[in-house]
């Protein structure tokens, strides 16, 4: 996880080494994938994320 | 020997009313009553609820007691559950489940009808406003709710050894069970771009206590057994995260069952006590490397995992010994596989175990997008992937979109909204309620109110939680055509009788 981390500041290298590691998954297609996947996170994500986080307050519970 | 551990769980869930101004108790009663108008709605006995009794002989005096509130909505179901409003929180209390991958069953039913709610409730609002639900503990700003599990436990060990001997798997089992959070909320470290494996465990102040919403204790003494209390104790843990990984849930319960059962059979290692727990539960979260050791009191340092592998071999050899039967023989080899593996792919990668452990599963989904995106550390969209991680409407669950493992079939979750566990009392519960719902004037952990139409009301006990299963009470509820035949066939006499 250390090791994840500091090569993150670079984000096509830790795509192309996760892809490495699953051979049966070439490179474009595990850029698809992951592509495809960070669109649908936008299209999930509340359009206004700053406004939502501050206004995401809960009463405290148990 | 260890006895049969019967287990829920209880989800206080997140809840945001958006395009309309209404307090959060407001916006909770609208989903429970939502719900309970389309199926039906009792009313909860509260005479047995006493959460303010205290495990420990020597009673903490200057506790704050638990308040119970007796006005806001709340509602028995057919599937045994109990839905409801606490501490404005929405919640769902689980039925009573014979294993762990049943109380995982009925906590994603849970989940289902939270959503239904959520339609119901929207749809009564009107296009321009919603009431949405996130299954998680924590607000990002020192704001955090509970998801608490529930073990039946011989009242015979004495309650001191119990949480002696519990505390370490409860401050090491979040590497396995954490939900992962984006951020420290509690001072002195506040740090919006720490991530950490739990959300809950920088809200932890004390080892043992009565408390459940300040000074949070590691092990929980509240002593409400809801059955015969001369026999059983209800361990009631406040310390887990609420899961969206079914596997999570599975082990959360799975292995917290069998740690217990394991004490029960003086199976646990004696050694395994940590110095200052406290500490140890925050630093283990604040270090997601899983790389922080924890002293014990005899003075070895080990990491969280190093502490589980140790569980996991001791839970090996006692399975061995004792066999599984206390938590079910065919879950209970599950949980210890899974759990063996689980802590095999921690060891060597814990991005191997990103499709069953939440905090992996969003941890990578945050650092795939920020890197990737470009996005700084400091971006409120980050955050709002950790708080979308939970959230509960369909399309925009992000934990959906992580790659988690399933567990339990889609059907089976269906028919669990409805139907209660085959296993345990909670059979008898729902399967009255579903016959006659209007005969059940009150309901409890412990015990059925009827009107059957005398001149006075009928309590039916249920004080075994083994009793009232599908097994001994099916024939008699089939052969009863009225609730007052079911008093009749069950034996129920005069002076059982309530005015």
């Amino acid at each position: 996880m250390g090791a994840r981390r500091q090569r993150s500041s670079s984000a096509p290298t830790e795509t192309v080494v996760a892809a490495a590691e699953a051979p049966s998954v070439n490179r474009s297609e595990a850029l698809d994938g992951l592509d495809d996947l960070l669109d649908e996170i936008d299209e999930a994500l509340e359009a206004n994320a700053e406004e939502f986080v501050r206004n995401y307050v809960q009463k405290g519970g148990q | 020997m260890a006895i049969p551990k019967i287990c829920g769980i209880e989800t206080e869930y997140g809840v945001l009313a958006r395009g309309v101004e209404m307090s959060a108790v407001a916006a909770s009663s609208i989903l429970v009553n939502a719900y309970a108008g389309r199926d039906f709605a009792s009313t909860w006995d509260f005479s047995a609820e006493r959460p303010f009794v205290d495990a420990r002989e020597d009673r903490v005096f200057g506790s704050t007691f638990p308040e119970i509130e007796y006005q806001q909505a709340n509602t028995v179901l057919t599937n045994g559950a109990r839905f409801y409003v606490d501490h404005a929180h929405p919640e769902v209390s689980s039925p009573e489940c014979r294993t762990a991958l049943e109380a995982v069953r009925w906590d994603v039913a849970a989940d289902e009808v939270m959503r239904r709610s959520m339609t119901k409730a929207s749809d009564a609002l009107g296009d321009s406003a919603e009431i949405v639900v996130y299954k998680n503990n924590s607000d990002g700003k020192g704001n955090s709710y509970g998801c608490h599990e529930n073990y039946l436990v011989d009242r015979m060990i004495p309650f001191g050894h119990l949480a002696a001997a519990i505390t370490a798997h409860f401050v090491t089992r979040q590497v396995f069970c954490g939900a992962g959070k984006l951020g420290s909320e509690v001072g002195p470290s506040v740090d919006g771009r720490l991530f950490q494996v739990s959300q809950r465990a920088e809200f932890f102040e004390e080892e043992v206590g009565l408390e459940t919403t300040v000074r949070r204790p590691i092990v929980n003494t509240r002593d409400e057994p809801h059955a015969d209390a001369s026999r059983f104790r209800r361990l009631h843990v406040i310390v887990g995260d609420a899961n969206m990984s079914e596997f999570a849930t599975l082990l959360k319960v799975g292995t917290t069952a069998i740690v217990l059962a394991m004490i029960e059979d003086s199976f646990f290692p004696i050694d395994l006590v940590l110095r200052a727990p406290v500490e140890a539960i925050r630093r283990i979260s604040a270090n997601p490397r899983l790389s922080e050791s924890v002293e014990t009191v005899d003075g070895r340092r080990m990491t969280a995992l190093d502490i589980q592998h140790v569980l996991h071999e001791r839970a090996c050899m006692w399975a061995e010994r004792h066999g599984l039967e206390s938590v079910g023989v065919e879950c209970g080899r599950l949980v210890l596989d899974e759990w063996g593996r689980v802590l095999d792919d921690l060891s060597n990668d814990p991005e191997t175990a990103r499709d069953r452990v939440d905090w992996v599963a969003k941890q990578t989904m945050i650092e795939s997008y920020a890197s990737t995106r470009g996005v700084l550390p400091a971006d409120a969209r980050l955050k709002a992937i950790d708080i979308q991680y939970h959230d509960l409407r369909p399309g925009r669950t992000l934990a959906d979109k992580a790659g988690l493992r399933r567990l339990i079939d889609p059907d089976d979750v269906i028919s669990a909204v409805t139907d209660p566990p085959a296993s345990t009392r909670a059979f008898f519960r729902g399967s009255v309620l579903a016959r006659w719902p209007e005969a059940v004037v009150a309901a409890n952990w412990d015990s059925l109110v009827l009107d059957v139409g005398a001149d006075v009301l009928v309590r039916v006990p249920m004080d075994d939680p083994l009793r009232g299963t599908h097994d001994l009470v099916s024939q008699i509820l089939d052969a009863a055509a009225t609730p007052a035949d079911l008093v009749r066939a069950l034996g129920i006499r005069r002076d059982d009788m309530t005015a």
